[in-house]
Protein backbone atom coordinates (compact mmCIF):
# COMPACT_ATOMS: atom_id res chain seq x y z
CA UNK A 1 0.00 0.00 0.00
CA UNK A 2 2.72 2.54 1.20
CA UNK A 3 4.93 2.28 -1.75
CA UNK A 4 1.86 1.85 -4.16
CA UNK A 5 1.04 5.93 -2.32
CA UNK A 6 4.85 6.27 -2.77
CA UNK A 7 5.08 5.32 -6.97
CA UNK A 8 1.96 7.55 -7.31
CA UNK A 9 3.27 10.70 -5.51
CA UNK A 10 6.18 10.44 -7.35
CA UNK A 11 4.34 9.70 -10.21
CA UNK A 12 2.16 12.94 -10.41
CA UNK A 13 5.33 15.09 -9.12
CA UNK A 14 7.05 14.06 -12.22
CA UNK A 15 4.17 15.05 -14.33
CA UNK A 16 3.33 18.31 -12.45
CA UNK A 17 6.91 18.90 -12.95
CA UNK A 18 6.77 18.02 -16.54
CA UNK A 19 3.92 20.16 -17.28
CA UNK A 20 5.10 23.10 -15.74
CA UNK A 21 7.94 23.10 -17.66
CA UNK A 22 6.29 22.61 -21.27
CA UNK A 23 4.17 25.29 -19.63
CA UNK A 24 7.06 27.81 -19.54
CA UNK A 25 8.78 26.43 -22.68
CA UNK A 26 5.06 27.79 -24.34
CA UNK A 27 5.45 31.17 -22.15
CA UNK A 28 9.22 31.66 -23.40
CA UNK A 29 8.29 31.01 -27.21
CA UNK A 30 4.76 33.30 -26.95
CA UNK A 31 7.23 36.29 -25.05
CA UNK A 32 10.08 36.06 -28.26
CA UNK A 33 7.67 36.10 -30.22
CA UNK A 34 5.67 38.99 -28.98
CA UNK A 35 9.11 40.99 -27.91
CA UNK A 36 9.94 41.20 -31.45
CA UNK A 37 6.75 42.07 -33.02
CA UNK A 38 5.81 46.19 -33.10
CA UNK A 39 4.45 48.15 -31.46
CA UNK A 40 6.99 48.35 -28.71
CA UNK A 41 6.72 50.36 -25.72
CA UNK A 42 9.58 52.61 -25.04
CA UNK A 43 8.51 54.23 -22.06
CA UNK A 44 8.29 50.73 -20.14
CA UNK A 45 11.12 49.64 -21.28
CA UNK A 46 13.32 52.67 -19.89
CA UNK A 47 11.54 52.38 -16.73
CA UNK A 48 12.87 48.52 -16.49
CA UNK A 49 16.08 49.61 -17.18
CA UNK A 50 16.67 52.10 -14.79
CA UNK A 51 14.86 49.78 -12.28
CA UNK A 52 17.09 46.74 -13.12
CA UNK A 53 20.28 48.86 -13.85
CA UNK A 54 20.50 51.60 -12.21
CA UNK A 55 18.79 50.66 -8.46
CA UNK A 56 20.60 47.60 -8.57
CA UNK A 57 23.92 48.62 -8.97
CA UNK A 58 24.59 49.00 -4.71
CA UNK A 59 23.71 45.47 -3.96
CA UNK A 60 26.33 44.28 -7.02
CA UNK A 61 28.76 46.46 -6.22
CA UNK A 62 28.80 45.87 -2.13
CA UNK A 63 28.23 41.70 -3.18
CA UNK A 64 31.51 41.87 -6.01
CA UNK A 65 33.67 44.27 -3.53
CA UNK A 66 33.23 41.62 -0.40
CA UNK A 67 33.97 38.84 -2.86
CA UNK A 68 36.91 39.87 -4.27
CA UNK A 69 38.14 40.68 -0.90
CA UNK A 70 37.77 37.55 0.92
CA UNK A 71 38.84 35.57 -2.54
CA UNK A 72 42.48 37.75 -2.44
CA UNK A 73 42.36 36.53 1.60
CA UNK A 74 41.58 33.09 0.85
CA UNK A 75 43.73 32.34 -2.16
CA UNK A 76 46.82 34.11 -0.40
CA UNK A 77 46.70 31.89 2.74
CA UNK A 78 45.88 28.77 0.39
CA UNK A 79 48.44 29.14 -1.96
CA UNK A 80 50.80 30.28 0.66
CA UNK A 81 51.20 26.99 1.07
CA UNK A 82 52.43 25.78 -2.29
CA UNK A 83 54.54 29.15 -1.82
CA UNK A 84 52.29 30.03 -5.21
CA UNK A 85 51.13 33.71 -3.25
CA UNK A 86 52.13 35.85 -6.39
CA UNK A 87 49.34 34.14 -8.41
CA UNK A 88 46.76 35.96 -5.83
CA UNK A 89 45.68 38.56 -8.52
CA UNK A 90 45.53 36.31 -11.22
CA UNK A 91 43.29 33.94 -9.35
CA UNK A 92 40.85 36.97 -7.98
CA UNK A 93 40.55 38.38 -11.75
CA UNK A 94 39.96 34.75 -13.38
CA UNK A 95 37.61 34.04 -10.84
CA UNK A 96 35.53 37.06 -10.38
CA UNK A 97 34.79 37.56 -14.73
CA UNK A 98 34.06 34.12 -14.90
CA UNK A 99 31.81 32.63 -12.14
CA UNK A 100 32.01 35.10 -9.20
CA UNK A 101 30.42 38.16 -10.87
CA UNK A 102 28.13 37.05 -12.96
CA UNK A 103 26.57 33.97 -10.40
CA UNK A 104 26.60 36.21 -7.48
CA UNK A 105 24.95 39.60 -9.93
CA UNK A 106 22.63 37.05 -10.78
CA UNK A 107 21.50 35.82 -7.67
CA UNK A 108 21.37 39.16 -6.27
CA UNK A 109 18.93 40.72 -8.93
CA UNK A 110 16.79 37.34 -8.88
CA UNK A 111 15.98 38.45 -5.41
CA UNK A 112 15.28 42.30 -6.10
CA UNK A 113 14.55 41.93 -9.54
CA UNK A 114 12.56 38.94 -9.92
CA UNK A 115 10.88 39.57 -6.48
CA UNK A 116 9.36 42.99 -7.83
CA UNK A 117 8.46 41.11 -11.26
CA UNK A 118 6.51 38.97 -9.86
CA UNK A 119 4.66 40.99 -7.49
CA UNK A 120 4.09 43.62 -9.63
CA UNK A 121 2.74 41.47 -12.39
CA UNK A 122 0.75 38.83 -9.98
CA UNK A 123 -0.71 41.94 -8.39
CA UNK A 124 -1.99 43.32 -11.90
CA UNK A 125 -3.18 39.54 -12.52
CA UNK A 126 -5.28 39.09 -9.21
CA UNK A 127 -6.89 43.06 -9.57
CA UNK A 128 -7.74 42.17 -13.01
CA UNK A 129 -5.48 44.95 -14.48
CA UNK A 130 -4.04 42.56 -16.95
CA UNK A 131 -7.53 42.01 -18.11
CA UNK A 132 -7.92 45.58 -18.51
CA UNK A 133 -4.61 45.97 -20.62
CA UNK A 134 -6.32 43.33 -23.16
CA UNK A 135 -10.15 45.43 -23.54
CA UNK A 136 -7.76 48.16 -23.96
CA UNK A 137 -6.30 47.32 -26.96
CA UNK A 138 -2.70 46.36 -25.39
CA UNK A 139 -1.50 42.90 -25.29
CA UNK A 140 -0.16 42.56 -22.30
CA UNK A 141 2.89 40.55 -23.54
CA UNK A 142 4.11 43.57 -25.58
CA UNK A 143 3.19 45.78 -22.63
CA UNK A 144 4.48 44.11 -19.92
CA UNK A 145 6.34 40.95 -20.22
CA UNK A 146 8.42 42.45 -23.77
CA UNK A 147 10.19 45.24 -21.67
CA UNK A 148 11.48 43.16 -18.83
CA UNK A 149 12.89 40.60 -20.96
CA UNK A 150 14.52 43.19 -23.11
CA UNK A 151 15.55 45.52 -19.79
CA UNK A 152 16.78 42.02 -17.84
CA UNK A 153 18.79 40.84 -20.66
CA UNK A 154 20.73 43.96 -21.42
CA UNK A 155 21.17 45.34 -18.09
CA UNK A 156 22.81 42.23 -16.48
CA UNK A 157 26.04 42.45 -18.83
CA UNK A 158 26.74 46.27 -17.63
CA UNK A 159 25.69 45.31 -13.89
CA UNK A 160 28.16 42.00 -14.49
CA UNK A 161 31.13 44.73 -16.23
CA UNK A 162 30.83 47.05 -13.32
CA UNK A 163 30.82 44.28 -11.12
CA UNK A 164 33.91 42.61 -12.33
CA UNK A 165 35.30 45.88 -11.85
CA UNK A 166 34.43 46.18 -8.39
CA UNK A 167 35.33 42.79 -7.38
CA UNK A 168 38.83 43.05 -8.53
CA UNK A 169 39.22 46.44 -7.15
CA UNK A 170 38.31 44.62 -3.86
CA UNK A 171 41.00 42.15 -4.11
CA UNK A 172 43.62 44.83 -4.90
CA UNK A 173 42.46 46.78 -1.63
CA UNK A 174 43.36 43.07 0.09
CA UNK A 175 46.61 42.50 -1.54
CA UNK A 176 47.88 45.90 -1.16
CA UNK A 177 46.90 47.10 2.27
CA UNK A 178 46.61 44.07 4.18
CA UNK A 179 49.18 41.57 2.22
CA UNK A 180 51.32 43.57 1.11
CA UNK A 181 51.65 43.35 -2.85
CA UNK A 182 53.35 46.00 -4.66
CA UNK A 183 50.53 48.00 -6.34
CA UNK A 184 52.28 47.95 -10.04
CA UNK A 185 53.04 44.20 -9.66
CA UNK A 186 49.53 43.12 -8.68
CA UNK A 187 47.62 45.33 -11.67
CA UNK A 188 50.08 43.88 -13.90
CA UNK A 189 49.53 40.28 -12.70
CA UNK A 190 45.75 40.81 -13.00
CA UNK A 191 45.94 42.13 -16.41
CA UNK A 192 48.92 39.60 -17.57
CA UNK A 193 46.96 36.37 -17.50
CA UNK A 194 43.62 38.12 -18.22
CA UNK A 195 42.08 37.14 -21.52
CA UNK A 196 39.46 38.85 -23.96
CA UNK A 197 37.35 35.34 -23.42
CA UNK A 198 37.03 35.19 -20.15
CA UNK A 199 35.41 38.69 -20.00
CA UNK A 200 33.15 37.67 -22.87
CA UNK A 201 32.22 34.43 -21.07
CA UNK A 202 30.98 36.24 -18.00
CA UNK A 203 29.47 38.79 -19.99
CA UNK A 204 27.05 36.33 -21.93
CA UNK A 205 26.10 34.22 -18.94
CA UNK A 206 24.89 37.91 -17.30
CA UNK A 207 22.87 38.21 -20.34
CA UNK A 208 21.60 34.54 -20.33
CA UNK A 209 20.62 35.07 -16.80
CA UNK A 210 19.21 38.19 -17.21
CA UNK A 211 16.41 37.19 -19.21
CA UNK A 212 16.18 33.92 -17.30
CA UNK A 213 15.49 36.39 -14.12
CA UNK A 214 12.55 38.18 -16.38
CA UNK A 215 11.14 35.26 -17.94
CA UNK A 216 11.01 33.77 -14.15
CA UNK A 217 9.52 36.88 -12.64
CA UNK A 218 6.87 38.08 -15.45
CA UNK A 219 6.35 33.81 -16.09
CA UNK A 220 5.26 33.62 -12.06
CA UNK A 221 3.36 36.78 -11.97
CA UNK A 222 1.42 36.22 -15.21
CA UNK A 223 0.15 33.07 -14.01
CA UNK A 224 -0.26 34.01 -10.32
CA UNK A 225 -3.31 32.22 -8.02
CA UNK A 226 -6.15 34.21 -7.23
CA UNK A 227 -5.40 36.68 -3.93
CA UNK A 228 -2.84 37.64 -1.83
CA UNK A 229 -1.58 34.14 -1.23
CA UNK A 230 -1.21 33.78 -4.72
CA UNK A 231 1.13 36.49 -5.22
CA UNK A 232 2.77 35.82 -2.24
CA UNK A 233 3.57 32.38 -3.73
CA UNK A 234 4.07 34.00 -7.37
CA UNK A 235 7.20 36.23 -5.68
CA UNK A 236 8.68 32.83 -4.28
CA UNK A 237 8.82 30.86 -6.76
CA UNK A 238 10.07 33.29 -9.06
CA UNK A 239 13.12 33.62 -6.25
CA UNK A 240 13.18 30.15 -6.58
CA UNK A 241 13.15 29.22 -9.65
CA UNK A 242 15.48 32.11 -11.06
CA UNK A 243 18.01 30.73 -8.80
CA UNK A 244 17.63 27.30 -9.90
CA UNK A 245 18.17 27.63 -13.25
CA UNK A 246 20.85 30.40 -13.07
CA UNK A 247 22.88 27.52 -11.15
CA UNK A 248 21.97 25.36 -14.22
CA UNK A 249 22.32 27.69 -17.07
CA UNK A 250 25.71 28.85 -15.34
CA UNK A 251 26.92 25.30 -15.68
CA UNK A 252 25.74 24.88 -19.43
CA UNK A 253 27.10 27.70 -20.57
CA UNK A 254 30.60 27.28 -18.95
CA UNK A 255 30.36 23.67 -20.60
CA UNK A 256 29.20 24.77 -24.17
CA UNK A 257 31.98 27.62 -24.16
CA UNK A 258 34.70 25.45 -23.29
CA UNK A 259 33.39 23.05 -25.87
CA UNK A 260 33.48 19.93 -23.10
CA UNK B 1 -35.89 38.52 -32.32
CA UNK B 2 -32.29 36.57 -31.70
CA UNK B 3 -31.99 37.69 -35.54
CA UNK B 4 -31.68 41.43 -34.99
CA UNK B 5 -30.22 41.21 -31.55
CA UNK B 6 -26.94 42.99 -30.98
CA UNK B 7 -25.54 40.80 -28.21
CA UNK B 8 -27.05 37.22 -27.90
CA UNK B 9 -26.02 34.71 -25.32
CA UNK B 10 -26.79 31.01 -26.18
CA UNK B 11 -26.42 27.73 -23.63
CA UNK B 12 -23.07 29.33 -21.94
CA UNK B 13 -21.81 27.23 -20.02
CA UNK B 14 -18.75 26.93 -17.72
CA UNK B 15 -16.37 25.15 -14.85
CA UNK B 16 -13.69 26.09 -12.69
CA UNK B 17 -11.87 22.89 -12.17
CA UNK B 18 -14.65 20.52 -11.85
CA UNK B 19 -16.94 23.16 -9.70
CA UNK B 20 -19.89 24.79 -12.50
CA UNK B 21 -20.58 28.19 -12.62
CA UNK B 22 -22.57 28.55 -15.86
CA UNK B 23 -24.73 25.50 -16.88
CA UNK B 24 -27.09 27.11 -19.65
CA UNK B 25 -26.86 31.14 -19.69
CA UNK B 26 -29.07 32.43 -22.37
CA UNK B 27 -30.24 35.94 -23.29
CA UNK B 28 -30.80 38.49 -25.79
CA UNK B 29 -29.85 42.26 -25.71
CA UNK B 30 -31.27 44.59 -28.78
CA UNK B 31 -29.17 47.38 -30.47
CA UNK B 32 -29.36 50.81 -27.68
CA UNK B 33 -30.98 48.24 -24.63
CA UNK B 34 -29.40 48.46 -21.51
CA UNK B 35 -29.77 45.10 -19.98
CA UNK B 36 -28.87 44.20 -16.48
CA UNK B 37 -27.96 40.85 -15.01
CA UNK B 38 -29.15 40.29 -11.41
CA UNK B 39 -28.20 37.79 -9.16
CA UNK B 40 -27.01 36.33 -5.84
CA UNK B 41 -23.09 36.60 -5.19
CA UNK B 42 -21.04 34.49 -6.63
CA UNK B 43 -23.83 33.27 -9.15
CA UNK B 44 -21.61 33.36 -12.16
CA UNK B 45 -22.30 37.24 -13.65
CA UNK B 46 -18.83 38.43 -13.30
CA UNK B 47 -17.77 35.25 -15.03
CA UNK B 48 -20.60 35.78 -17.82
CA UNK B 49 -19.31 39.32 -19.06
CA UNK B 50 -16.09 38.31 -18.85
CA UNK B 51 -17.08 35.38 -21.72
CA UNK B 52 -18.40 37.68 -23.63
CA UNK B 53 -15.15 39.81 -24.08
CA UNK B 54 -13.11 36.78 -24.14
CA UNK B 55 -11.07 36.68 -21.23
CA UNK B 56 -12.48 33.47 -20.26
CA UNK B 57 -13.27 30.96 -22.55
CA UNK B 58 -16.51 28.82 -21.88
CA UNK B 59 -17.05 25.49 -22.59
CA UNK B 60 -19.61 25.53 -24.51
CA UNK B 61 -22.20 27.76 -26.16
CA UNK B 62 -22.20 30.46 -28.93
CA UNK B 63 -21.95 34.40 -28.56
CA UNK B 64 -22.95 36.13 -31.26
CA UNK B 65 -21.86 40.10 -31.63
CA UNK B 66 -24.30 41.55 -34.73
CA UNK B 67 -24.70 37.46 -35.91
CA UNK B 68 -21.23 37.29 -35.79
CA UNK B 69 -19.86 34.36 -33.27
CA UNK B 70 -17.14 35.54 -30.97
CA UNK B 71 -16.25 32.11 -28.78
CA UNK B 72 -13.56 30.58 -30.86
CA UNK B 73 -12.22 33.49 -32.77
CA UNK B 74 -8.57 33.83 -33.79
CA UNK B 75 -7.14 36.73 -32.23
CA UNK B 76 -6.52 38.86 -34.72
CA UNK B 77 -10.72 39.30 -35.13
CA UNK B 78 -11.11 39.33 -30.94
CA UNK B 79 -8.43 42.44 -31.14
CA UNK B 80 -11.21 44.00 -33.64
CA UNK B 81 -14.31 43.27 -31.78
CA UNK B 82 -12.76 44.57 -28.65
CA UNK B 83 -12.50 48.11 -29.86
CA UNK B 84 -15.68 48.26 -29.93
CA UNK B 85 -16.38 47.26 -25.97
CA UNK B 86 -15.80 49.54 -22.91
CA UNK B 87 -15.52 47.37 -19.77
CA UNK B 88 -15.34 48.59 -15.96
CA UNK B 89 -14.32 45.89 -13.79
CA UNK B 90 -15.62 45.12 -10.31
CA UNK B 91 -12.65 46.15 -8.71
CA UNK B 92 -11.79 48.86 -10.77
CA UNK B 93 -8.16 47.51 -12.31
CA UNK B 94 -7.18 50.96 -13.05
CA UNK B 95 -3.38 50.85 -13.86
CA UNK B 96 -1.51 51.16 -10.59
CA UNK B 97 1.15 52.61 -12.67
CA UNK B 98 -0.30 55.50 -13.82
CA UNK B 99 -1.52 59.03 -13.45
CA UNK B 100 -5.61 58.99 -13.68
CA UNK B 101 -5.19 61.12 -17.08
CA UNK B 102 -3.20 58.33 -18.97
CA UNK B 103 -5.62 55.59 -17.49
CA UNK B 104 -8.51 57.57 -19.08
CA UNK B 105 -6.80 57.89 -22.25
CA UNK B 106 -5.10 54.46 -21.79
CA UNK B 107 -6.60 53.06 -25.45
CA UNK B 108 -7.67 56.52 -26.88
CA UNK B 109 -3.32 56.98 -26.79
CA UNK B 110 -2.73 53.55 -28.08
CA UNK B 111 -5.25 53.82 -31.23
CA UNK B 112 -3.41 57.39 -32.42
CA UNK B 113 -0.97 59.63 -31.13
CA UNK B 114 -2.03 62.44 -29.41
CA UNK B 115 -0.25 65.08 -28.16
CA UNK B 116 0.11 65.28 -24.06
CA UNK B 117 -2.03 68.45 -23.28
CA UNK B 118 -5.05 66.99 -25.31
CA UNK B 119 -5.09 63.84 -23.69
CA UNK B 120 -5.12 66.01 -20.62
CA UNK B 121 -8.08 67.82 -21.28
CA UNK B 122 -9.82 64.56 -22.78
CA UNK B 123 -9.32 63.29 -19.31
CA UNK B 124 -10.80 66.42 -17.64
CA UNK B 125 -13.59 67.27 -19.27
CA UNK B 126 -14.83 63.17 -18.09
CA UNK B 127 -14.02 63.25 -14.74
CA UNK B 128 -15.84 66.78 -14.92
CA UNK B 129 -18.79 65.16 -16.08
CA UNK B 130 -18.44 62.65 -13.11
CA UNK B 131 -18.55 64.97 -10.44
CA UNK B 132 -14.60 64.66 -9.92
CA UNK B 133 -12.72 67.85 -10.02
CA UNK B 134 -9.73 68.38 -12.75
CA UNK B 135 -6.88 68.19 -10.17
CA UNK B 136 -7.76 64.15 -9.62
CA UNK B 137 -5.74 63.64 -13.54
CA UNK B 138 -2.75 64.19 -12.18
CA UNK B 139 -2.99 61.33 -9.21
CA UNK B 140 -2.23 58.00 -8.99
CA UNK B 141 -5.08 55.34 -8.66
CA UNK B 142 -3.24 54.68 -4.93
CA UNK B 143 -4.48 58.05 -4.00
CA UNK B 144 -8.14 57.97 -4.49
CA UNK B 145 -10.99 56.82 -2.03
CA UNK B 146 -13.10 53.88 -3.31
CA UNK B 147 -15.95 55.42 -4.77
CA UNK B 148 -13.65 57.59 -7.09
CA UNK B 149 -11.53 54.79 -8.47
CA UNK B 150 -15.35 53.68 -9.67
CA UNK B 151 -16.14 56.70 -11.50
CA UNK B 152 -12.43 56.96 -12.83
CA UNK B 153 -12.99 53.40 -14.09
CA UNK B 154 -15.79 54.28 -15.61
CA UNK B 155 -14.53 57.19 -17.62
CA UNK B 156 -11.90 55.28 -19.02
CA UNK B 157 -14.50 52.23 -20.31
CA UNK B 158 -16.54 55.41 -22.27
CA UNK B 159 -13.73 57.78 -22.66
CA UNK B 160 -13.67 56.64 -26.79
CA UNK B 161 -17.57 56.22 -26.69
CA UNK B 162 -17.43 52.36 -27.39
CA UNK B 163 -20.23 50.83 -29.04
CA UNK B 164 -20.71 48.31 -26.29
CA UNK B 165 -20.38 48.83 -22.37
CA UNK B 166 -20.36 46.48 -20.12
CA UNK B 167 -20.05 47.58 -16.16
CA UNK B 168 -19.37 45.29 -13.63
CA UNK B 169 -21.06 46.85 -10.52
CA UNK B 170 -20.47 50.30 -11.32
CA UNK B 171 -22.53 52.13 -8.28
CA UNK B 172 -21.88 49.05 -5.34
CA UNK B 173 -20.25 51.21 -2.50
CA UNK B 174 -20.90 54.86 -3.71
CA UNK B 175 -23.12 56.79 -1.88
CA UNK B 176 -26.23 57.43 -3.43
CA UNK B 177 -25.79 60.94 -5.04
CA UNK B 178 -22.84 59.49 -7.01
CA UNK B 179 -24.68 56.16 -7.73
CA UNK B 180 -27.49 58.36 -9.46
CA UNK B 181 -25.09 60.69 -11.22
CA UNK B 182 -23.19 57.19 -12.86
CA UNK B 183 -26.58 55.84 -13.35
CA UNK B 184 -27.44 58.83 -15.68
CA UNK B 185 -23.86 58.77 -17.34
CA UNK B 186 -25.08 54.86 -18.23
CA UNK B 187 -28.73 56.28 -19.17
CA UNK B 188 -27.20 59.04 -21.29
CA UNK B 189 -24.55 56.75 -22.76
CA UNK B 190 -27.09 54.43 -24.09
CA UNK B 191 -29.78 57.17 -25.23
CA UNK B 192 -27.55 59.43 -26.38
CA UNK B 193 -24.62 57.77 -28.08
CA UNK B 194 -26.42 55.15 -29.42
CA UNK B 195 -24.70 52.54 -26.91
CA UNK B 196 -25.85 48.66 -26.25
CA UNK B 197 -24.65 48.11 -22.52
CA UNK B 198 -25.26 44.96 -19.85
CA UNK B 199 -24.33 45.51 -16.47
CA UNK B 200 -24.66 43.97 -13.06
CA UNK B 201 -25.61 45.08 -10.02
CA UNK B 202 -27.08 44.53 -6.59
CA UNK B 203 -28.90 47.63 -6.28
CA UNK B 204 -32.14 47.31 -6.62
CA UNK B 205 -32.95 52.10 -6.93
CA UNK B 206 -30.51 51.47 -9.29
CA UNK B 207 -31.72 48.58 -11.72
CA UNK B 208 -35.00 50.92 -12.08
CA UNK B 209 -33.33 53.59 -13.30
CA UNK B 210 -30.65 52.14 -15.89
CA UNK B 211 -33.07 49.06 -17.06
CA UNK B 212 -34.49 48.15 -20.00
CA UNK B 213 -34.41 45.22 -19.80
CA UNK B 214 -33.65 42.28 -16.67
CA UNK B 215 -32.22 39.39 -16.26
CA UNK B 216 -31.45 36.91 -13.20
CA UNK B 217 -28.98 34.60 -12.99
CA UNK B 218 -29.64 31.48 -10.77
CA UNK B 219 -28.17 28.11 -10.17
CA UNK B 220 -26.32 28.69 -13.54
CA UNK B 221 -29.45 29.78 -16.21
CA UNK B 222 -31.23 32.91 -16.86
CA UNK B 223 -33.74 31.96 -14.32
CA UNK B 224 -36.28 35.14 -15.65
CA UNK B 225 -35.56 37.92 -17.99
CA UNK B 226 -37.95 40.49 -18.90
CA UNK B 227 -38.49 44.21 -19.09
CA UNK B 228 -37.66 46.08 -15.98
CA UNK B 229 -41.76 46.94 -15.61
CA UNK B 230 -42.36 43.27 -15.57
CA UNK B 231 -40.04 42.26 -12.74
CA UNK B 232 -42.13 42.57 -10.16
CA UNK B 233 -44.48 40.63 -11.05
CA UNK B 234 -42.63 38.10 -12.91
CA UNK B 235 -44.41 35.41 -10.29
CA UNK B 236 -41.05 33.43 -9.70
CA UNK B 237 -40.54 33.36 -5.63
CA UNK B 238 -36.61 33.69 -6.18
CA UNK B 239 -37.12 36.77 -8.10
CA UNK B 240 -39.37 38.10 -6.33
CA UNK B 241 -37.20 37.48 -3.05
CA UNK B 242 -34.09 39.25 -4.53
CA UNK B 243 -35.97 42.10 -6.03
CA UNK B 244 -37.54 43.53 -3.04
CA UNK B 245 -34.39 41.60 -0.64
CA UNK B 246 -36.28 39.44 1.79
CA UNK B 247 -34.42 37.67 3.73
CA UNK B 248 -36.77 34.41 3.82
CA UNK B 249 -37.07 32.74 0.54
CA UNK B 250 -36.16 30.13 -1.99
CA UNK B 251 -33.04 31.86 -2.37
CA UNK B 252 -31.75 31.71 1.16
CA UNK B 253 -32.70 27.99 1.91
CA UNK B 254 -30.64 27.25 -1.57
CA UNK B 255 -27.34 29.22 0.11
CA UNK B 256 -27.98 27.56 3.10
CA UNK B 257 -28.63 23.83 1.88
CA UNK B 258 -25.22 25.02 -0.91
CA UNK B 259 -23.80 25.79 2.64
CA UNK B 260 -24.44 22.62 4.39
CA UNK B 261 -23.32 20.28 1.04
CA UNK B 262 -20.03 21.80 1.15
CA UNK B 263 -19.83 21.65 5.07
CA UNK B 264 -20.17 17.91 4.19
CA UNK B 265 -18.05 17.56 1.35
CA UNK B 266 -15.01 18.46 3.50
CA UNK B 267 -15.88 16.63 6.58
CA UNK B 268 -16.22 13.29 4.44
N1 LIG C 1 -10.71 32.60 -12.85
C1 LIG C 1 -11.42 31.83 -12.02
N2 LIG C 1 -10.92 30.65 -11.58
C2 LIG C 1 -11.62 29.86 -10.76
N3 LIG C 1 -12.84 30.14 -10.29
C3 LIG C 1 -13.40 31.30 -10.68
C4 LIG C 1 -12.72 32.20 -11.56
N4 LIG C 1 -13.52 33.26 -11.78
C5 LIG C 1 -14.64 33.04 -11.06
N5 LIG C 1 -14.58 31.86 -10.40
C6 LIG C 1 -15.63 31.29 -9.55
O1 LIG C 1 -16.86 31.38 -10.24
C7 LIG C 1 -17.89 31.71 -9.36
C8 LIG C 1 -18.66 32.90 -9.89
O2 LIG C 1 -17.84 34.04 -9.82
P1 LIG C 1 -18.32 35.46 -10.29
O3 LIG C 1 -17.18 36.38 -10.04
O4 LIG C 1 -18.84 35.41 -11.67
O5 LIG C 1 -19.51 35.78 -9.28
P2 LIG C 1 -20.48 37.01 -9.32
O6 LIG C 1 -21.81 36.53 -9.74
O7 LIG C 1 -19.88 38.10 -10.11
O8 LIG C 1 -20.54 37.38 -7.77
P3 LIG C 1 -20.42 38.81 -7.06
O9 LIG C 1 -21.77 39.39 -7.07
O10 LIG C 1 -19.99 38.46 -5.68
O11 LIG C 1 -19.43 39.60 -7.81
C9 LIG C 1 -17.26 31.96 -8.00
O12 LIG C 1 -17.53 30.84 -7.21
C10 LIG C 1 -15.80 32.08 -8.28
O13 LIG C 1 -15.06 31.52 -7.23
MG1 LIG D 1 -18.88 39.77 -9.73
Amino acid sequence: MFFIRFLRQTGQAAFGFLASLGRIAFFTGSAIRWTIQPPYYGKQLSRQILDIGYYSLPVVGLTTLFSGMVLALQSYTGFARFSAEDTVATVVVLSVTRELGPVLAGLMVAGRIGASMAAEIGTMRVTDQIDALDTLSTRPMQYLVAPRLLAGTICLPFLVLIGDIIGVFGGYIVGVYRLGFNPALYLSRTLEFLEFSDVMLGLIKAAVFGFLIALMGCYHGYHSGRGAEGVGLATTNAVVSSSIFILIANYLVTALFFGV
Amino acid sequence: MAQNAKISIKNLAKSFSGKTVLTDVTVDVAPQESLVIIGTSGCGKSVTLKCLLGLITPDSGDILIDGVNVVGQSRAERETMLHRFGMTFQFGALFDSLPIWENITFRLRQKQTMKKAEARAIAADIVGQLGLGAHVIDQYPAELSGGMQKRVALARAIADKPEILLFDEPTSGLDPITGGVIDNLITDSVKRLGATAITISHDMASVRRIADKVAMIHQGRVLWSGPVSEMDNSGIEEVDQFVHGKPVGPLTTAINKDALAAQAQKVG
